[in-house]
């Protein structure tokens, strides 16, 4: 079906992966710009510079409460999905277990489901045993959301691991747990670092789970949801939304500069002991 | 990025340990220890939830209550009503149309990357990856500025005098639906797709060169069915979420563009009919996959023919 596409024409397919790129990040873009223009409309050609609608930002209350909320979801979300997500790729790379194929399949299922479904599902349980809806059920929701991701990140990190390194340890009469500690963790702990970064880059940007169970506190997405109604408030949310996702670029890049740094350490390390 | 790759990815330990002394001791209770944490939150907050809603779309409500006995009457609902039929239908035309141009689009991208990327194929990974991380919500809304009635498109094509007077055909609408969502979800597609590629034998085709093989040849014949898990996988990582994809068919569909989820948010919202919304939500869920088996099995008898 795409068979025609990968030919290499190597005159047209760098043309083909510019246009790509483009599309991917022409969007993205003009968010930034429409935030700088002096008009409440989104039109070209361009108005002049301001920095007015950043200005106005900070002397919105609703708007500093959202970023608050989305702070303390993004913070625990990120923390508890790691936590979790260590027990499980340790348990998937170290361990060979009756159901392991099962288990992985479950914990992974967000990525193959449509986000709706699972978030009125947790709707109807969550009210079923009478829990108010708060950040709380945001968290609760939002790690499942973010578990496929943390565990990706760190299965790929336990698994470029060389287990004889704590044999060795476990060998000189260390216990299992001081191994983990000294031995497993600091090899490890990029893709840690990587793994909170990217959990919290997705808490931050995810709408439905938080749309649907946050109750009377809005997360900045579900904050911006309810502005998009207003033809007026759209340069606010140009700014907001322009801070957000440099936030979110800024955090990926420093994700992907620490798991690359550790993917070196690693690679020369092997070249040393081979 | 490693996101999404690590996915398939399983290992396994060199060495099973020589001296079994107890279970309890054992690999296997260590493994399932060690997992039960994490396996006991996604039962409790993802299976058992997904469970009710099952069990919920054979109840009825009556106000407040809920009736436990056992109906169809919702499944009859959600099947036999004009306005359900007509939104399920479009959620999965919808959803079909953006996996295959997804994956379509997104198949020269990844091979680039894998066949031309040298040694910078983390940094084109992470190039083509940053969009898609970005918020989901703020992208749609871009979309919207973009094909607006007085948005990017109209007034730019305007100013350059393409056209005379603004094109109302671009916003609301199952295109601009279209277009969003392919945009939002090609790194999903790439990512699968380039690892499977990754794992090509590069002889394997110079031997098909050898034996005489065109470059088509040589791709219908060793390259595209040896990299078919990775358009399978792209295939379903990308048509099954978007089914029930809420946000887009809002910011952008309009009224031609509204898909299902807007009918399953109803029925827990004001419209309060749980049992419904829970049929539909299980009526698209086997619908959707249904049609991705489908898709599975004619991409395999495609490549199996083009050998």
């Amino acid at each position: 079906m795409s068979g025609r596409h990968g030919i290499p024409k190597s005159r047209w397919l760098p043309a083909y992966v510019t246009v790509y790129l483009a599309f991917l990040y022409l969007p993205i873009l003009l968010l930034p710009i429409f935030s700088f223009n002096n008009a409440a409309t989104t039109t070209f050609p361009l108005a002049g510079f301001t920095t007015k609608w950043y200005a106005s930002l900070w002397h919105n209350t609703a708007l500093l409460e959202a970023a608050r909320n989305s702070m303390i979801v993004g913070v625990s979300v990120a923390i508890l999905s790691t936590v979790l997500g260590i027990c499980a790729a340790r348990a998937i790379t170290r361990y060979r277990f009756r159901g392991q194929r099962a288990a992985t399949g479950l914990i992974m299922a967000p990525l193959f489901l449509p986000e709706i479904i699972f978030a009125v599902s947790l709707l109807m349980i969550i009210l079923q045993l009478g829990v108010e809806l708060s950040l709380v059920t945001v968290i609760l929701g939002q790690v499942i959301f973010c578990l496929p991701y943390a565990m990706s990140v760190l299965i790929s990190g336990f698994g470029g691991f060389d287990r004889s390194l704590e044999e060795a340890s476990l060998d000189l009469g260390e216990t299992a747990i001081g191994t983990f500690r000294r031995v497993t963790l600091p090899v490890v702990a990029p893709a840690l670092v990587s793994s909170l970064l990217v959990s919290f880059t997705v808490s931050l940007d995810e709408f439905i789970l938080a749309f649907f169970l946050s109750g009377t506190e809005p997360t900045l997405p579900v904050y911006i949801w309810g502005q998009l109604r207003f033809a007026a408030k759209l340069p606010g949310v140009l700014a907001l939304g322009s801070v957000m996702i440099l936030i979110s670029i800024l955090l990926l890049t420093l994700s992907e500069i620490i798991r690359r740094r550790a993917e070196h350490r690693l690679r020369a390390e092997g070249a040393l002991n081979a | 990025m490693a996101v999404l790759s690590g996915t398939a990815v399983e290992h396994r330990p060199a060495h099973p340990p020589k001296n079994r002394l107890r279970w309890t001791a054992s690999e296997e209770a260590s493994g399932l220890a060690l997992i039960s944490p994490t396996l006991l939150y996604a039962v409790a907050l993802l299976f058992l939830p997904i469970l009710i809603v099952v069990a919920y779309s054979f109840w009825t409500q009556d106000y407040l209550t809920i009736d436990r006995t056992f109906t169809l009457q919702n499944y009859k609902t959600a099947l036999g009503e004009p306005i359900y039929q007509d939104l399920l239908m479009r959620s999965l035309v919808i959803s079909l149309v953006v996996s295959v141009v997804t994956v379509t689009v997104s198949y020269p991208i990844a091979w680039f990357i894998s066949f031309h990327g040298g040694v910078h194929k983390n940094l084109w990974l992470f190039l083509i990856t940053v969009p898609c991380w970005t918020s989901y919500l703020l992208r749609v809304m871009s979309w919207k500025v973009i094909l607006g009635y007085g948005g990017v498109m109209n007034t730019g094509l305007l100013s350059i005098g393409v056209i005379d007077k603004p094109l109302t055909s671009l916003l609301y609408n199952s295109n601009a639906v279209v277009i969003t969502l392919v945009h939002s979800w090609a790194a999903f597609a790439i990512l699968p797709i380039f690892v499977s590629l990754e794992k090509v034998d590069r002889s394997l085709i110079e031997a098909a060169h050898d034996l005489g093989d065109n470059k088509l040849m040589s791709f219908l014949r060793v390259t595209l069915p040896l990299s078919l898990p990775g358009v399978i996988s792209a295939f379903l990582i990308v048509m099954i979420p978007t089914v029930g994809d809420y946000v887009t068919p809002k910011l952008v569909g309009g009224k031609d563009g509204v898909m299902i989820a807007t009918a399953i948010q109803a029925q827990f919202g004001k419209g309060a009919n749980w049992p419904l919304g829970a049929a539909l939500s299980v009526t698209t869920m086997v619908i959707v996959s249904a049609m991705a088996g489908l898709v599975v099995l004619g991409l395999k008898l495609l490549v199996r023919m083009a050998k």
